[in-house]
């Protein structure tokens, strides 16, 4: 079918604005003689405040409050940017009398000049009782030191939550007996696999600013993906009602996930409420990378055996994940590692999946591009190189035995089917794209460097089914232009451009006709927000459902006008046609028309949600050379094939996938969050935290083979998280087949690969 | 102490004190396309040029740039709409908060190098960090505007 | 955070050295590393009217400003015809275009850092350094002093090595060395005179000297046993970046790459 908009590389409607600077980021937008606010941050792992003496530094001139906890309501909530009731646990307060990471906050400090904050957070005095910390996550589970001993701690969903325990959540699930069908299994793999935290590093920082209007609301201007949930988490921090707070999302430097949680939003809310003057709080790099909302660890072990043909048929995979001082995302990203993993293999008679979700003492975990999927993928996608390794078998053949298929039910995927699943085509298409038969496993260079290949396949979903809710609403203004209300979230990835394209499409008319902006809680539809790849396939059927009423709206308008019956008249987009007569009139007409004395308004709004999550599919395969003698790896070429069902906007999606790879490729090299034995963060700049420049990506080719999705608009499905999945797994065989050294945990540094090769 | 300085293009001056930074001087002045997104002279965000050279505003104290002249994105409107243009048709500009120092760069290294090959380019611009776009689409973007300057 | 009272931007290198005499106050180079700290300065000093940005060559010297910028090192061609692409190879991998154009090499050098890709190939060069008040010291002896109040006008290099090679190990293409290595041949008292700079250790760069007669025909395991001597005459550390061990052993790979690139290639 051909489209006018869909599918097509229509540059983002805001492009304009931001190549040349203009004033539209959140710190752009605040009142220039706003308060200055900043978070004194505890230098212990684990402590309780004994005493907080703020009188010198309340005395600082231009310092307007210093808050401690004493000033903040004592009612647990949660930062997680989730649908309510939350499955995250209720465990904050925004200021604590225990301290549980080294940069938690302790006290909030309001001023008029950074000058006067900074030197009023030095005045602060607090005593602290030092308390033993957990630091590793292994030993956290039943530990005797608890990091949420507190009573009213609180968990809203049954995740296996028990603060008593240090759990954050715990499940398991099967099909099968697996510990029978493994142990049957003539290849097995059994090995552990960790993963590390990693820092969204969005270019802009966690920023909010806020003040009060005319009405006495709070008005909260933040670069968030989930406007209306801060608008549900302000109320409970604060503990005022849901009427008294606006959320307005402008143009947001970056996302990918890390603002799916409310990082910095409540102090300066709590300022404002508190003073009712402006105020603004600008995360520096240093506190977005110790105190904000990276991926979580997660340490996984799977047992993986296939049969003597290589047929895979049994999976176990078992998930220890670190969701550090608080539950932020930590009961749902896990589920991820093991549903969005072990479905990609169709055969399997039996499969298990167990974990642990464990608190410990460092900075909260929280959402993070691939959301669990990405530390499960690399486990299994790692085993089932392994197990290709021990049948001496092509990891591609071994993959093309087993991948999932078109029409298969998944069981380990809440028992979906796979509607549309075109992995089979993505794997042909990556391995001519990369030569793999001629290049696999390896090939020596000649000057003491061999290059290596290796591949992985991955999937994620297309929203959270049953559970994730998208309004759109549009309206016919003068002139027949069209308003185009969404509550999704664009944070950069150019969802404005690709819903106005699909409303376009859906009403026949000039994307110029759209008009689409920012997000509004007080005027903008309910939005679950932008997160778990829901946009496209969740907020994009809206706007499909939505313009058919509106169609048939403009229609029943226009047949009023030419004195007919709407069974007689056809709307074209431009005008709406009397069949019988060839009498028409224009939409623009219509529009005029109707402010004046009319009763009708040409409007309208619809609801989706689905429920299904249709997984897109992917296959990475990189080229890695690496050096004989130090065990340095250059990645030279990564090579991708996906399958997002119909691409709306193949340009966006390409660079969806070129970045997101790119992220992929700096968590499987080069980014770790480190920790002293005390606790302290050394990751805490972009001088030690090393996301990669454009000279360590190599080379990033990719290519599209679509699927056609029955259940998403126009046949499409999701892009923004499962493109950082391969890379992990893919380098990793890739330096085993060049050199024989399995690098297990993350990242793949030289020095690693140099002591495997050792051995 | 009070500076006068070129910016671009026009006479400006101000009020600064011994500790100031041109970044936060720049900002004051309205010039918003001046972005921060480290503090620690990583990511090439506040690329500015002094005397027409890319250098990183956030560690430029504002008193030392007496005399000297100072541009922005504000000051470079045209060619930045001209380049952004084909960074948008790549959907490369993503979320837009590090082209400003970016497009401030690529306009340096266009005045700077003649006929560079890709590689001298990545090199060129290794100073300016994006978590977007993974680079390559920035690189095709500079590419083709290249090929249209040439034909031109 | 870094505060600072008053900036004079001096008119004289005396002016400059009457007002570096008072305890807090500092001279300016790039801020590139002086911006991160926690410091308290009364008064800063910039040198920048004083014409120190250049690199003047003479027969048989190179004398380098010290606030010539990292840049300038980068591209002058002088440097390249005499020393090869060593000293664009040390300095090429800093961070950006941007930070080079700024970054001074008075700052890299009196900073006496770690991490310095500079110092670690000035010290395989055996350059000095001229102090304004206490005239001109070597830079292996200098990096041994303590900060003081002096001013390090300009770094000289002498045209006195044949054949200089520069390497580093690093993560990111851009990030600090794992480890840096400089390695350069001299005639000395007639005798062929190895000097080896082993910087990031990550302790700052420290020099060893050979005098090593080594032949053209020398086998790779050979030149391997005159690497691993001298990496085992440096000490080595641990930190984010990678292990002492695993440094000593890259220590061994760069010089042996570094001798054999020298006597199979020359200068």
């Amino acid at each position: 079918m051909s489209h006018s908009y869909v599918n097509k590389a229509i540059p983002k409607v805001d492009y304009k604005a931001l190549v040349t600077g203009k004033a539209v980021y959140t710190d752009d937008l605040a009142a220039k003689d706003c308060l200055f606010v900043k978070v004194l941050r505890s230098p212990h792992a684990h402590a309780l405040i004994q005493e907080i003496d703020t009188t010198r530094a309340q005395m600082v001139p231009g310092i307007e409050c210093v808050l401690t906890y004493k000033d903040c309501p004592d009612k647990r909530f949660t930062m997680a940017g989730q649908t309510y009731p939350e499955p995250s646990p209720y465990d904050r307060l925004i200021l604590d009398q225990r301290v549980r990471f080294v940069g938690d906050a302790v006290a909030i400090v309001a001023g008029y000049g950074k000058e006067a904050v900074n030197k009023a957070l030095k005045m602060i005095k607090v005593k602290y009782e030092v308390l033993e910390p957990i630091l590793d996550f292994r030993k956290a589970k039943d530990n005797p030191i608890l990091v949420h001993p507190e009573d009213n701690w609180k968990s809203l969903c049954p995740v296996g939550a028990d603060n008593k325990r240090n759990l954050c959540a715990h499940d398991t699930c099967s099909e099968g007996d697996v510990d029978e069908v493994i142990n049957n299994c003539e290849y097995v793999v059994d090995q552990v696999y960790h993963t590390k935290a990693n820092q969204q590093s969005m270019m802009e920082t966690f920023r909010t600013y806020t003040y009060m209007d005319a009405y006495g609301r709070l008005n909260v201007i933040s670069s968030t993906q989930v406007p209306f949930h801060v608008r549900r988490i302000l109320a409970n921090a604060l503990d005022i009602s849901k009427a008294k707070i606006r959320v307005i999302k402008p143009r947001i430097g970056g996302g990918f996930g890390a603002k799916q949680t409310v990082v910095s939003e409540v102090y300066p809310a709590l300022v404002t409420w508190k003073t009712g003057k402006a105020a603004k709080m600008i995360y520096t790099r240093e506190e977005s990378l110790i105190a904000s909302s990276p991926r979580h660890e997660m340490e996984v072990h799977v047992r993986i055996g296939a049969d003597k043909d290589g047929i895979i048929q049994g999976i176990d995979m078992y998930t220890l994940s670190n969701t550090g001082a608080f539950g932020e995302h930590g009961p749902t990203t896990v589920g991820l590692s093991g549903h969005k993993s072990i479905p990609l293999y169709g055969n399997a008679k039996a499969f298990r999946f167990t974990y642990d979700v464990v608190y410990t003492n460092v900075m909260s975990a929280g959402a993070y591009r691939g959301y669990g999927a990405t530390q499960g993928l690399f486990a299994l996608e790692s085993a089932v190189n392994e197990l290709a390794e021990k049948m001496q078998m092509d990891p591609v053949k071994l993959r093309e035995k087993n991948m999932v298929r078109e029409g298969q039910v998944m069981p380990a995927y809440y028992g979906e089917t796979a509607n549309s699943c075109a992995l089979d085509r993505c794997m042909a298409r990556a391995k001519e794209m990369m030569d793999w038969d001629n290049k696999y496993p390896c090939r020596d260079m000649g000057n003491g460097k061999v290059r290596g290949v290796g591949v992985a396949m991955a999937m994620q979903g297309s929203g959270i089914s049953s559970v994730d809710t998208a309004a759109v609403a549009i309206k016919v203004n003068d002139d027949g232009v069209y308003s185009l209300m969404i509550g999704a979230t664009d944070m950069g990835t150019g969802c404005d451009t690709i819903l106005a394209q699909m409303a376009a499409e859906c009403l026949d008319c000039s994307i110029d006709d759209i008009i689409v902006h920012g997000v509004d809680t007080d005027s903008s539809p309910y939005d679950t927000g932008s997160y778990a790849s829901s946009t496209t396939y969740v907020t994009g059927m809206a706007v499909v459902r939505t313009c058919e009423v509106l169609r048939d709206k403009i229609a029943l308008k226009g047949a009023e006008y030419l004195g007919c019956s709407v069974d007689d008249v056809d709307f074209d987009g431009e005008k709406v046609v009397n069949i019988q007569t060839g009498e028409s009139i224009s939409r623009k007409e219509i529009g005029n028309r109707v402010m004046c004395a009319n009763q009708d308004t040409l409007f309208a709004s619809e609801a989706f949600t689905s429920p299904v999550s249709p997984p897109p599919y992917m296959v990475g395969m990189a080229e890695v050379e690496v050096d004989k003698e130090t065990g340095e790896l250059e990645l030279i070429d990564y090579v991708a094939v996906v399958d997002c069902g119909t691409v709306v906007n193949p340009n966006l999606a390409r660079i969806q996938t070129e970045g997101g790879l790119a992220q992929g490729i700096g968590m499987a090299m080069y980014e770790d969050v480190v920790y002293n034995a005390k606790g302290k963060n050394y990751s805490n700049s972009f001088m030690q935290y090393k996301i990669p420049s454009r000279l360590d990506v190599g080379t990033i080719r990719v290519e599209f083979e679509s699927s056609y999705e029955p259940t998403g608009p126009f046949g499409a499905k999701s892009i923004g998280e499962i493109v950082i999945n391969t890379p992990s797994p893919a380098i990793a065989s890739a330096v085993n087949h060049a050199v024989g050294v399995k690098v297990r945990e993350l990242p793949i540094t030289a020095e690693k690969v140099f002591f495997g090769m050792q051995k | 102490m009070e500076i006068r300085f070129k910016l671009n293009g026009k006479p400006a001056q101000a009020e600064v004190s011994g500790d100031t930074v041109l970044y936060d001087l720049l900002r004051e002045l309205g010039c918003y396309s001046v972005k921060c997104g480290c503090e620690t002279t990583n990511c090439g965000l506040c690329t500015v040029w002094v005397n027409g050279k890319s250098r990183l505003s956030c560690s430029i104290l504002a008193a030392s740039i007496e005399g000297q002249e100072i541009t922005t994105l504000e000051g470079v409107q045209k060619e930045a709409e001209e380049f952004g243009r084909f960074l948008a048709e790549e959907g490369a500009e993503q979320c837009g908060f590090c082209s400003p120092g970016f497009i401030m760069n690529v306009l340096a290294m266009i005045r700077e190098l003649s006929n560079p090959t890709l590689e001298e380019m990545k090199e060129y611009l290794a100073g300016n960090l994006c978590r977007c776009t993974g680079y390559m689409g920035q690189m095709r973007a500079i590419q083709k505007y290249m090929e249209m300057k040439k034909e031109a | 955070m870094l505060t600072i009272n008053h900036y004079v931007k001096a008119k004289t290198l005396e002016e400059a050295y009457q007002l570096n005499q008072a305890r807090n106050s500092r001279i300016m180079g790039g801020m590139m590393w002086m911006r991160l700290g926690n410091t308290r300065i009364q008064t800063i000093i910039d040198l920048s009217d004083l014409e120190l940005d250049q690199i003047e060559e003479t027969e048989d010297t190179f004398r380098i400003g010290a606030m010539c910028t990292l840049r300038q090192l980068e591209l002058h061609e002088g440097l390249r015809s005499v020393f090869g692409n060593g000293i664009s190879e040390c300095v090429r991998h800093i961070v950006g275009i941007q930070f080079r154009n700024q970054a001074t090499v008075g700052g890299s050098i009196f900073g006496r850092f770690g991490f310095s890709d500079v110092l670690t190939a000035l010290l395989a060069l055996d350059a000095s350094v001229e102090l304004y008040h206490s005239g001109t010291v070597r830079l292996s002896e200098f990096i041994k002093q303590k900060r003081d109040n002096d001013i390090l006008v300009s770094v000289i290099i002498e045209k006195k090595a044949s054949c200089f090679r520069y390497n580093s190990v690093r993560q990111t293409k851009t990030d600090f060395p794992v480890l840096a290595c400089g390695v350069a041949k001299y005639e000395e008292d007639g005798k062929e005179t190895w000097y080896f700079s082993i910087g990031a250790r990550p302790m700052k760069a420290d020099l060893v000297k050979k005098q090593w007669e080594i032949l053209p025909d020398i086998s790779e395991e050979k030149t391997r046993e005159y690497a691993k001597e001298v990496a085992s005459k440096f000490v080595y550390g641990s930190n984010m970046r990678g292990s002492a061990k695993y440094r000593q052993y890259l220590a061994e790979v760069l010089i042996s790459r570094q001798i054999r690139s020298i006597i199979t290639e020359g200068k």
